[in-house]
This record gives structure tokens, sequence and C-alpha cells, in this order.
């Protein structure tokens, strides 16, 4: 690379040390926190709100309809119209509601929310905390928001927000453990818990390809498991059972008006970034360029492109699949992805202590198409399709 | 005894007396997670990352929640009538001070006691790692297999109960 773009590439960086340069010594380690800080919370709600109008919009043409398109140009202020609208609107809370914990939920959802972003490599050097046990930091922070949602439910003091929490929570314990072990054989990879560590070892190239782990096939098969599993966590649809609002309205926020409802929005977006985010992190090489010969453009700019990429098949998922069933969701997780994702530990094992070449990639491909082959037929067992009858229709 | 470390201390045990005396349970699983949470961040404070973040997934993100999921499948929505103060007052606040008092001998008899002059050690996850899969692996081994005996076990008592339950079904 030559010196403009690694300026260019570092130029978050490089401001930030100028900044820092005019603050007295005393206060640099705070000042320093708060300008790693900010950006990160500004972008990401703004990427929130980008989201939301992309979301509108693309599910609107899935939908033969056009969508948002009255405020702005193209429906582009749409976000700033519902911004105002939430701020502006009565905040409601139940009579017979647990008023403090009702009002603390929102609040510990976005905290948690946002403080997963302190170990996602945006870029190149940039990292909020390069922490020593970063995954674990994700997941740990991840679990505190299972316990706002039982918070807001509970705190509702109504039969729907609190069958919408626990579908919710009962989901999320499901799938928090299909998440972990996907991301373990990256861990058994890399061979350390530090997201920045991951990511530099995936940001070497054979030829043209990259390093990624997703290239690789327990790699594929872990991505896989990953996203299935974020899709879950972060309840949308195939898996937004806690808030099917045919059934239960709206679920664990049934009873949030005003901009709390906006926060509880908010949070559960940021955390299908964050995921997303981890997914990047974990399979797709970070902030790496997908070939060698493109890697002059900056590191944070691959970073966003993978992440918008991921919330477009997010979009195009919702848009595409029917919700399903408790019971079909529940023997999804623990019958097919439980065994799937320890089999694929097994897989990694194994292609870890082979020599690399050829054998090594028929051999873990074999156990794992095997394993994957032979799984969905345990899940179909006894369910085999039938023409429906209907007793009153036919 | 920094400024930090007086908040986190009282964080821990304004959560953990909280969690005794409030009359809702619900709260008092709420204010015992906020307990566990101050107590992973004075781990956090003391430079021990991986116990810290164990203790938030393991305490807050599956325990509390499991105790939270038990109370709502069974107990309805109202707040539970309940005595805070138990007829087992007696031995319990016995018990409480023996373990006090074997802790604090401990602690006061321990090597840690004396301040450490040399360099504290560094302490990562790739040392625990390889502690637990070294030195501890039988422990390990031990400890995976009862909670796998757990597990079956707890899947036998739910699948028996299902069966129960069809079978008074078709009657």
């Amino acid at each position: 690379m030559t010196g403009h773009l690694v300026t260019l590439d570092q130029i978050f960086v490089v401001i930030k040390h100028w900044l820092l340069g005019f603050v007295p010594g005393a206060l640099q380690p705070i000042s320093s926190a708060i300008l790693s800080v900010v950006p990160v919370v500004i972008a990401f709600p703004l990427l929130f709100a980008i989201t939301t109008v992309l979301e509108r919009k693309g599910l609107g043409r899935m939908q033969n309809r056009y969508g948002p398109n009255r405020a702005g140009w193209f429906g582009i202020l749409q976000p700033m119209a519902d911004g105002i609208k939430s701020l502006t609107k009565e905040d409601i809370v139940p009579k017979t509601a647990d008023q403090l914990v009702h009002f603390l939920a929102p609040v510990v959802m976005v905290i948690a929310s946002f403080l997963v972003y302190a170990v996602v490599p945006i870029g190149r050097n940039m990292v909020i905390a390069d922490l020593n046990a970063g995954v674990l930091f994700f997941f740990a922070i991840g679990s505190m928001v299972e316990l706002s949602v039982f918070m807001a439910g509970w705190s509702s003091h109504s039969k729907y927000s609190l069958l919408g929490a626990m579908r919710a929570i009962a989901q999320m314990i499901s799938y928090e453990m299909p998440l972990v072990l996907a991301s373990v054989v990256v861990i058994m990879a890399a061979g350390s818990l530090s997201t920045v560590t991951i990511v530099n070892m995936q940001a070497g190239y054979t030829g043209i390809w990259p390093h990624w782990y997703l290239f690789t096939p327990w790699g594929i098969i872990g991505f896989v498991i990953f996203m299935i599993a974020a899709t879950a966590e972060s309840n949308r649809c195939p898996f937004d059972m806690p808030e099917g609002e045919s059934e239960i309205i709206a679920g664990y926020f049934i009873e949030y008006s005003g901009f709390k409802f906006a926060l509880f929005f908010l949070a559960e977006y940021l955390g299908m970034f964050a995921t997303s985010a981890m997914a990047i992190t974990f399979f797709l090489g970070g902030w790496s360029a997908p070939f060698s010969f493109l890697t002059w453009i900056p590191s944070y700019f691959w970073f966003f492109a993978k992440l918008l990429t991921i919330i477009c098949a997010f979009i195009w998922v919702r848009g595409t699949l029917p919700r399903l069933r408790m019971d079909q969701l529940m023997n999804f997780a623990w019958k097919f992805m439980l065994p799937l994702s320890l089999i694929n530990i097994v897989g990694a094992g194994i292609w870890h202590f082979m020599p690399a070449g050829f054998t090594r990639w028929g051999v873990v491909s074999l156990l794992l198409a095997l394993s994957c082959v032979l799984l969905s037929r345990g899940l179909r067992r006894n369910k085999w399709f039938h023409v429906r009858t209907y007793r009153f229709a036919s | 005894m920094t400024i930090s470390f007086l908040l986190l201390a009282a964080i821990t045990i304004i959560g953990t007396a909280a969690a005794m005396t409030l009359k809702n349970l619900v709260h008092c699983v709420l204010a015992l997670s906020l307990g566990l949470v101050g107590l992973a961040a004075l781990y956090m404070q003391l430079g021990a990352q991986f116990v810290g973040f164990t203790q938030i997934l393991v305490y807050v993100g599956a325990v509390a929640i499991l105790a939270a999921f038990a109370i709502m499948m069974t107990r309805s929505a109202d707040p539970a009538v309940s005595h805070v103060v138990s007829s087992f007052r007696a031995s319990g606040a016995l018990i409480a001070i023996l373990v006090f008092a074997v802790l604090a001998w401990a602690t006061i008899s321990g090597t840690s006691a004396q301040p450490i002059l040399t360099a504290a050690p560094e302490s990562s996850v790739g040392q625990v790692g390889a502690a637990l899969m070294h030195r501890f692996v039988l422990p390990l081994e031990v400890i995976g297999l009862l909670l796998t005996a757990a597990l079956i076990g707890a899947g036998i008592l739910a699948m028996d109960e299902h069966r129960g339950n069809q079978n008074r079904g078709t009657r």
C-alpha cells in the first residue's frame, strides 16, 4: 500500500491522536475512551435508521407494494419522522405495572446492546477494547439482554407480554447454545478469545484468495449455524415467535409506548448488527478485503459492506420465510443445530490434526455432510407429509 | 481502596442485601443478579477478566434467568406474599457466623493478606485453558461426566412425565 492510502485507511485513528494532542496529560485516558466510544454510538444508530428504511422498502418490494415514500426524497427521511413521532408521543405506563422494573427494562437492554460493540473490530486498529477474552465478553453481555426481556415482560403485568417474554427467553436460551458452539471452532482455529487476533489470523492471502474461516468445511457449517442462531437470538423472522403479531400482538414490549418502544426497537436492531458483526469477525475475516488486489480500499469500508450484505440477507429471509411453530423451533434447536455444532467441533479438530491437502478437505466434508443428512432425516422421522383434510371445509 | 472498588463493593452489597430483604420474589432475583454483576466487576478490577465474564455468563445469563423462568412457570404474576424473616433464623445466623469466621480466618492468615511486592502475574485466558487441560484435566472430566449424568437424568424425568400425560390422554 502506498503512503496516502495507508493514511486513508487509518484516518480515524490519525484524527483521534491529533485530537488527543490538545488534551492535557491527566485527561488523556478518559478522552481517549470518549473519542473511541462516541463514533460507535453515533454510527450504529445511524445504520439502524438506514436499515429501517431499507427493510420497509425492501419488504414492500417483495410484497408488491411501495413502502414508505412520503417523507423526503423516496422516503429517505422516514426514520426522522418516526423518531420525532415516538419522541412526542405520550409515555403510558400501565397502572398495575411494576413502575421501577418497567422503567429499567429498556434502559438495561439498550446499555447491554451498546456494550457489546466494545469488542467489535470495525477496521484495522479500530476497536474500542482489545480484550483478552473478547468473545466471552460478547456472549456474557448478550446474556444480559435476556434478563431485560424478562424484566420487560414480567413488569408490564399483562398476559401477552408475559407469554412473549417466556417464548423469547426459551428461544434465546435454546439458540444461545449453537451460537456459542459454532464460534468455538473459530476459537480453536485461531487459538485466541480476542476478536482482534481472530481477525488478524484471517488477514493473509493465498494467491488472490483470503484465509477466511468461511472457506473451510467446518467454517461453512459454523457460519450457517451461527447465522441461523443469530436470527433466532435477535427474534427475527422466521423465528419471531416472541412477537408473533397474530397471536400475542407484540410480545414482551406490548405495554411500552412512545420512546421506550423505540428503544426496544433500537436495541433489537443493535443486537442484530452486533451478532452479524461477530459473524463477520469469526468467519468472514472481519475488516479484511475479499481479494488481495482490493486491499487498497480502507478496512472499515469492507466491514460495513459485509455488514450491509448480511442485513440485506436478513431482510430477504424475513420477506421469504413463514414463521415457525414453537415445537418446530425447539426441535430444530435441540435435535439438529446442537448435535451438528458438536460434530462440527470434532470436524474442526480432525482438520487441525490432519496434514494440509485434499484428503482433509474430503474427510471433514464427508463427515459434516453425512451428519447433516442423517440429522435432518432424524428430525423428519415419523413426520411424512400427507394431504391435509379439513373436517368442515371439504 | 480506590473509589471504583468502594463503588463496586457498595453495588454488590446493596444487591445481595436487597435479594434477601425484598418481598417480591422477582425483585429478589433481579437484585441478586445486580449483586452478581457487581461481583463480576470486582473480579475484572482485580485483572481476572476471564473469571469476571464467566461469572456474568453463568450466573446472570443462566442461573438468574433460570430462577426467573421457574418463577414465571410456577407462580402467577401477582407478587407472592412471604415472610422475610424465616423461622430458621437462629440456626441460619449460626451458620452465617461460622462461615464468616472461617473465611475471615483464611483471609487474615493467608499469604495474600501480606502486600505483594513483585509484579502481578500475567493472567490470560490461555493460562486458564492450559491449566484446565494439563494439571486439572481429571477434575474437569469428572465434572463433565457429572453434568452429563444430570442432563440425561433431567431428560429422562421430563420424558416419563410426557409419556404419562399421553397415556392419561388416550385413556
